[in-house]
């Protein structure tokens, strides 16, 4: 395909590629656990983080990891404790962290709306040979924690109280995936960017756990689902010339859909075929003495 | 004499400075079958999450098979088995899932599940008689048959000892019956059983000791008392509805 003929596009290939499957990895946890908009929440934070960056004339990838981090596990601490006024903490830090980014960006010498645009929605054209190094390698760190820690970390979504009483770590792995919400966050940014990398990590579960009975399914089907919209995403975004964050997200809601619609028919269908299977559940008894 | 499985010396729990148990001591012996009995707020489910540490103690001491609660690292011997299925389900998952869940303790973080565990699955599913729906999604088993999982996914992890809150609540009297039947065999076979009830139903005769909470102290240590109040009335059998008897556990405990 000669659209791949630029080393700039097989970069964004590659970079979309692996975000595509280590973001529904992480993802399903977050999921699981209800906190679907916490990746949203850290993604602002980061931004503070590239701002910092710029400003020192150092690689905004690193300052970005740093502070979003710092970010998530304060976050994770906030939720540890339980408290009613952590949805303000979180407020406070959400608006804190992108308030923080715009103004640190204004500031730095590199200062053009475009760069700005890039890191908030992602671009075909931002990911520099070196920046795809340090992608793949935390990637590929991300998929195999989460890949090869997943009877606990699904233990402890499930019923964190549960898992305690099991001498699981607890802490330490909800540590884990707040540090790896935010490496996530981080590598992401280039390509889908800082605003739309939680619809990577929430989508394509939200598309696999319609069709699904369990949750290992769920997550490879998820992990798939991601892969196949961040590749033809780099495809489309060039062809049509449009941020490559919102196109890779356009097509992974376009799966969702897809999959609603296909299911919905193939229920009605299945149910037409076969009116008679309509079996009733198990019926629980009354549970009080009835008068014969 | 051996080491007792569960030994509270002098416990207090409070609760934003509010005093929930004032001053308990309750010792659980190895092959044991103990209900905590009491009415609703009386302590009786704070008492067993105090010994399992999942509400700090004011004062007092825990200790599990003669260890201090604070060092206490042998979870695998303990399976726990709490009211209702975790809030944690966004995502689908199957019985076979969360009944896995129990052989964590036993094998640890790292480790992959080996044929051993699956064995224990199958075996604790069996138990409970789900085996037959190992692979279903949790959310589609009834509530009696969700009880039935999680009693499961605390025998998969073959513990000597099973702590119980309410285990019955609100279930079905088919589930309540598999259930009795679950744990009477886990108790021929040694295992030790504290359990915490509103009332005993199907779990009455296997109950040896009745420990009655009240006001935040231990009323009682002894036999299964008999029923005050409408329990009494004679006729009543112990089968009425629970749905409004048994107001959540957050309106009661926050959380």
């Amino acid at each position: 395909m000669s659209l791949f003929q630029y080393d700039f596009m097989i970069r964004a290939l590659v970079g979309a590629l692996v975000i595509g499957l280590a973001a529904p990895a992480l993802g399903i946890y977050l999921v699981q656990r209800r906190m679907s908009l916490i990746g949203d929440g850290v993604g602002h934070v980061a931004l503070t983080g590239v701002g910092v960056g710029l400003l020192l004339d150092r690689s905004p990838v690193l300052t970005a990891v740093l502070v979003a981090a710092a970010g998530a596990i304060a976050i994770e601490l906030l939720r540890e404790r339980g408290r009613t006024s952590g949805d303000m903490a979180l407020a406070l830090l959400f608006y804190g962290g992108i308030a923080g980014g715009v103004m640190l960006v204004g500031l730095s010498a590199d200062r053009s709306n475009a760069n700005l645009m890039a890191y908030l929605f992602g671009s075909l054209t931002t990911t520099s040979a070196q920046d795809l190094w340090v992608i793949v390698g935390l990637a590929a760190a991300v998929l195999v924690a989460m890949v090869l820690l997943r009877p606990a970390l699904f233990a402890i979504c499930h019923d964190e109280e549960y898992a305690r009483v099991s001498g699981l770590p607890v802490r330490a792995l909800n540590l884990l995936i707040a540090v790896t919400t935010a490496v996530t966050v981080t590598i992401a940014m280039r390509t889908v960017g800082l605003l739309l990398i939680s619809a990577m990590m929430v989508v394509p579960v939200a598309a696999a756990q319609q069709v699904t009975r369990g949750f290992k399914a769920t997550m490879a089907l998820a992990m798939a689902l991601g892969l196949l919209s961040a590749g033809s995403g780099v495809w489309l975004a060039a062809q049509a010339n449009t941020a490559l964050g919102a196109t890779i997200v356009v097509l992974a809601i376009a799966a969702f859909l897809g999959i609603a619609v296909g299911s919905a028919v193939w229920r009605s269908l299945r149910r037409r075929t076969a009116p008679a299977a309509a079996p009733v559940a198990e019926v629980e008894p009354p549970e009080v003495v009835l008068k014969h | 004499m051996s080491t007792a499985v569960v030994d509270v010396r002098h416990g207090v729990v409070a609760y934003d400075g509010r005093p929930v148990l004032r001053d308990v001591s309750l010792t659980v012996a190895p092959g044991e079958v103990v209900a905590i009995l009491g009415a609703n707020g009386s302590g009786k489910s704070t008492l067993v999450r105090a010994i399992l540490g999942l509400v700090p103690l004011a004062g007092g001491t825990v200790d599990l098979f003669g260890t201090p609660l604070r060092r206490f690292r042998q979870w695998r011997r303990i399976g726990y088995v709490p009211q209702r299925i975790g809030a944690g389900s966004g995502v689908p998952a199957t019985v076979g899932e969360v009944v896995a869940s129990g052989r964590l303790a036993r094998r640890g973080v790292l480790r992959p599940a080996g044929a051993a565990d699956r064995r224990a699955v199958t075996a604790a599913l069996t138990a409970v008689g789900l085996a037959e729906r190992a692979g279903d999604p949790v959310a589609t088993l009834s509530g009696g048959q969700q009880q039935r999982t999680l009693i499961a996914r605390a025998l998969a992890g073959e513990p000597e000892a099973l702590v119980l809150d309410e285990p019955t609540a609100g279930v079905d009297a088919a589930s309540q019956e598999a259930f009795a039947e679950a744990l009477r065999g886990f108790n021929a076979g040694g295992g030790t059983v504290l359990l915490v009830a509103h009332e005993l139903g199907p779990l009455h005769p296997l109950v040896g000791r009745a420990v009655v909470v009240h006001d935040g102290g231990i009323a009682h240590d002894g036999p299964v008392p008999a029923p005050a109040g409408h329990h009494a009335v004679p006729g009543h059998d112990h089968v009425h509805p629970h749905a409004d008897e048994e107001p959540p556990t957050a309106g009661t405990w926050g959380r």
